[in-house]
């Protein structure tokens, strides 16, 4: 029987909104206070979901110390205490948490291979959250 | 069409032993799971539901009969228990949260009876659940 599983991380960094095809003033009335030069930050909450038949044996969909491990040493590792503007993915990519999401996702499909991946959900803060599924449609 | 989640809360305890499994083999596959004594979690399940909207009532489904399912069916069964030695299916099958979510939608599938059952969504910890929608 196929179940899916999620499991929410932490991490915390710092990004600047900014877009180099745009103007000044562009930018500003785009981005508004994250257009701020100096950058600011948040605490990210990253939500991982995996799907797959649950093994008889193990009761589990996939064990998870491989899927922390996994996200702790390739996802969280890399973002966490870290300004994402000056990051490779981030140089021709503005650091928006939905472009941040669709890196996450990518970081996942092809590295993770013990489970289904169907989604990635970021929280940027409390009040703002963004899913990503690739092609997929997210499942509510 | 349109759905309608209950939240309800449970405490209980578990551990994870498979006895096809050598004891090095439980032991590197549940780890700290694996204590035998059990350890216990503070369960949040979330059951959605949907239906169409009752034209009369305004209802999907009756909160009261539906909270008096959940109380019947799971509540009573699972709050303040050991699931391995005291709910009936986990003697057989590990009580690892797939399961759980599992067990409960086997549970309340065939007693819900307005509205039809959608999603089981069991926490474990805030940082982990699992969601069930049926044999897919």
């Amino acid at each position: 029987m196929k179940a899916y599983l999620t499991r929410r991380y932490m991490f915390s960094a710092s990004h600047r909104l900014h877009s180099e095809e745009m103007s000044a003033q562009e930018n500003l009335v785009t981005y508004g206070k994250c257009n701020n030069p100096y950058g600011h930050g948040h605490n990210y909450a990253l939500e991982v979901t995996v799907s797959g038949e649950v093994d008889q044996q193990t009761g589990m969909v996939c064990n998870l110390v491989d899927l922390d491990n996994f996200v702790h040493s390739e996802i969280v590792e890399r973002f966490d205490e870290n300004n994402l503007n000056v990051l490779p993915e981030f140089l021709e990519y503005v650091p928006t948490t939905e472009n941040l999401s669709a890196v996450i996702y990518k970081i996942l499909q092809q590295g993770f291979h013990k489970a289904h991946l169907e989604k990635v959900r970021l929280e940027e803060t409390m009040m703002n959250s963004f899913e990503y599924a690739g092609d997929a449609e997210t499942r509510c | 069409m349109l759905y309608l989640t209950r939240k309800a809360e449970f405490s209980a305890s578990h551990y994870y032993h498979n006895p096809k499994f050598t004891p090095e083999e439980n032991r590197r596959i549940f780890g700290k799971c694996n204590n035998p004594n059990g350890h216990g979690h503070n369960y949040t399940l979330e059951v959605t539901v949907k239906g169409e909207v009752d034209p009369r009532s305004g209802f999907v489904v009756d909160l009261k009969q539906l909270k008096e399912i959940l109380n019947r069916e799971v509540l009573d069964v699972m709050d303040h228990r050991f699931l391995n030695k005291e709910v009936p299916e986990f003697a057989e099958r590990i009580p690892t949260t797939e399961n759980l979510a599992i067990s409960i939608w086997q549970r309340l599938a065939t007693k819900l009876k307005a509205a039809q059952l959608h999603r089981v969504r069991v926490y474990e910890t805030p940082d982990l659940f699992v969601d069930f929608y049926g044999e897919e």
